[in-house]
């Protein structure tokens, strides 16, 4: 499972915490320009999973490749910068900023964030500073956010903070983006927008996906190949259909009825 | 001269509210915009002051220096010696979660004053530095204190406009992200323990600069001026009755609570001597009560943090395109 084309590979990653073992020997490959979906029943490990891919915490032993390279030891931050870009599962707004200054800020490398440049080339960073905001305010054009420009993003609806979270990873030349449940706790009309954002900065942007979900329309609609955990491994990978009629899926579910058809 | 006396208690108690002005900008610059509990503000002021009294004092006997520098270098030597012990202990405790931090810099503060209580050396103990010169000292009373006021408010001016013009900038709007979610701003590609550490080392920069002001403005300075009371404790009362992550805030709360702190103590000197002495403690109570109802009342203090407000984007831009790639 090791070629050229694989963004991430994720072998044999381990997360212990005391005697219980979270993520248990998981592996599995993310195809560049790929939608891949990844299921289980809850406690099957996937946010685990994302927490280490993203740099959040370090796995007890396996490696994480990233574009080839290993980046196991890299720190978030450093992550970011090489275009690994994760969002929350419960939104991590910075409720004290504006919904606009939410995605100001993500930018990396902006001249007015060193304590000498505004005083030292205040022309600069206005000129950077101009281009952030219009950036900023297409973006929240392209999410429909603009009304609630200027509000605290702590005063945002749950949907609204939700893709907030996905603007944010559009503020950056993102290549990889993991998104933990963009799906949860958004009406059913906002979910369609959203299934259909995701879908144009796949196709346009580029951008390479792996998406945390329960909602099974969404990842039928969006998601191939489908990678399915349970207990911290991963059971089955393969396009939707056939992990959904896998009678392991069905049984790690436990009597979860996988699909719509339920 | 009834009038006279009173001009020079204002002028007195505007000198005051200049230098406790620097320490609150500077617990901002840490609290307000990047939420770090400093509750060892009074070990910063102390090496602030100490620094400068080293450095432009004349030289005695049994101690280090004095060196009898101009004061100027002396200022400047009390906000780099004050971010340069910031840098170690931030570098320490910045890992740590913000009441540890409380903590631990309340340890530190208190390290601070036993070393300048009992190093005899460096800081010639119990007795303090005297012969700490004033800009304009030798001028008439009044005048003076006129002079040293017009000095602070420069100061005071210089350092606002400054951590105003710092936080308008994306520097200030990535150090609010930091407070409001550590784990989100990571996330988003920031240094973290980097960008704590400046505004840490920052913020106890200006906390020297106002404890080289008072030195200087006393002439002496003595470890009983490091009272964790009056330099740590009030600055907080100070910032958080004002209006935590704004700088107009910090420095009207400052007087607030620094008028009502001098103007009390004026009253229970008028009381009998067997009251007075249990009406210092009134004093406390009234500021932890005013603490208190603020708190309850108006959280966000008398000025809160000003929400940023960009041009208005254009409503008709919206669409279902995404943004072209930048460059």
């Amino acid at each position: 499972m090791s070629g050229q084309d694989m963004m991430l590979e994720v072998e044999d990653l381990v997360m212990t915490y005391g005697g219980f073992r979270a993520v248990d020997g998981c592996s599995f490959s993310v195809r560049e320009g790929t939608i891949t979906g990844l299921i289980g029943p809850n406690g099957a490990g996937k946010t685990t999973t994302f927490n280490m891919v993203a740099g959040a915490i370090p796995p007890t032993s396996g490696r994480i490749r990233y574009l080839g390279q290993d980046v196991t030891d890299l720190s978030t931050d450093k992550r970011f910068h090489l275009g690994l870009v994760r969002t929350f599962q419960i939104p991590h707004e910075f409720h004290r900023l504006t919904a606009l200054e939410n995605l100001m800020m993500v930018p990396p490398r902006q001249s007015g964030e060193g304590l000498l440049a505004n005083w030292l080339s205040p022309g600069r960073v206005r000129a950077d500073e101009e281009r952030v905001r219009a950036r900023a305010v297409e973006t929240l054009a392209f999410l429909e956010l603009t009304h609630v420009a200027d509000e605290r993003a702590g005063n945002l609806s749950g949907g609204q903070k939700k893709l907030l979270e996905l603007g944010r990873t559009m503020m950056t030349d993102a290549k990889l983006v993991l998104l933990d449940e963009p799906a949860a706790g958004v009406n059913r009309t906002l979910l369609r927008k959203l299934e259909e954002k995701i879908a144009i900065l796949n196709r346009e942007r580029g951008y390479t996906f792996v998406l945390i979900e329960h909602d099974m329309e969404m990842i039928e609609k969006l998601c191939d190949p489908v990678v399915c955990m349970a207990e911290g491994r991963v059971l089955i990978e393969g396009d939707f259909a056939t992990v959904r009629s896998d009678p392991r899926v069905l049984e790690a579910y436990l009597g979860e009825t996988v699909g719509d058809a339920a | 001269m009834e009038w006279l006396g009173f001009v020079n208690y204002a002028v007195f108690m505007a000198i005051f509210i200049g230098i406790y002005a620097l320490l609150a900008l500077g617990l901002n610059i840490q609290w307000g915009y990047t939420g770090l509990f400093n509750a060892g503000i009074a070990g910063f002021f102390a090496v602030g002051a100490y620094t400068s009294a080293i450095l432009t004092s004349p030289f005695a006997e049994g101690r280090v220096g004095g060196f009898d520098l101009p004061v100027p270098v002396g200022w400047l030597g009390a906000m780099v010696a004050a971010g340069l012990i910031a840098w170690p202990i931030g570098k320490i405790c910045l890992r740590l979660r913000s009441d540890y931090l409380a903590i631990a810099t309340i340890g530190v503060a208190e390290i601070i004053r036993l070393v300048v209580k009992s190093e005899s050396w460096l800081t010639n103990a119990a007795r303090g530095i005297t012969d700490i010169p004033r800009p304009f000292g030798d001028l008439a009373y009044t005048m003076s204190q006129l002079a040293y006021l017009a000095i602070v408010a420069g100061v005071l001016l210089v350092a606002y406009l400054l951590v105003e013009r710092q936080f308008a900038s994306p520097w200030g709007r990535m150090m609010r992200a930091i407070r409001d979610n550590e784990d989100a701003a990571r996330a988003m590609g920031k240094d973290v323990p980097y960008r704590r550490l400046e505004a840490f080392i920052f913020g106890s920069a200006l906390m020297g600069l106002g404890g080289a002001l008072f030195a200087h403005f006393n002439r002496t300075i003595t470890p009983e001026a490091i009272d964790p009371m009056v330099a740590t404790f009030l600055v907080w009362i100070m910032l958080i009755l004002g209006g935590s992550g704004n700088n107009r805030g910090a420095i009207l709360g400052v007087a607030v609570v620094w008028i009502i702190w001098s103007m009390s103590e004026i009253v229970t000197d008028r009381l009998p001597h067997e009251y007075a002495v249990k009406a210092k403690y009134l004093r406390v109570f009234l500021i932890g009560l005013m603490l208190q109802v603020v708190l309850r009342f108006r959280p966000e203090g008398l000025l809160p943090e000003p929400q940023k407000r960009g041009p208005r984007p254009d409503p008709a831009a919206s669409g279902a395109r995404p943004p072209a790639s930048p460059d």
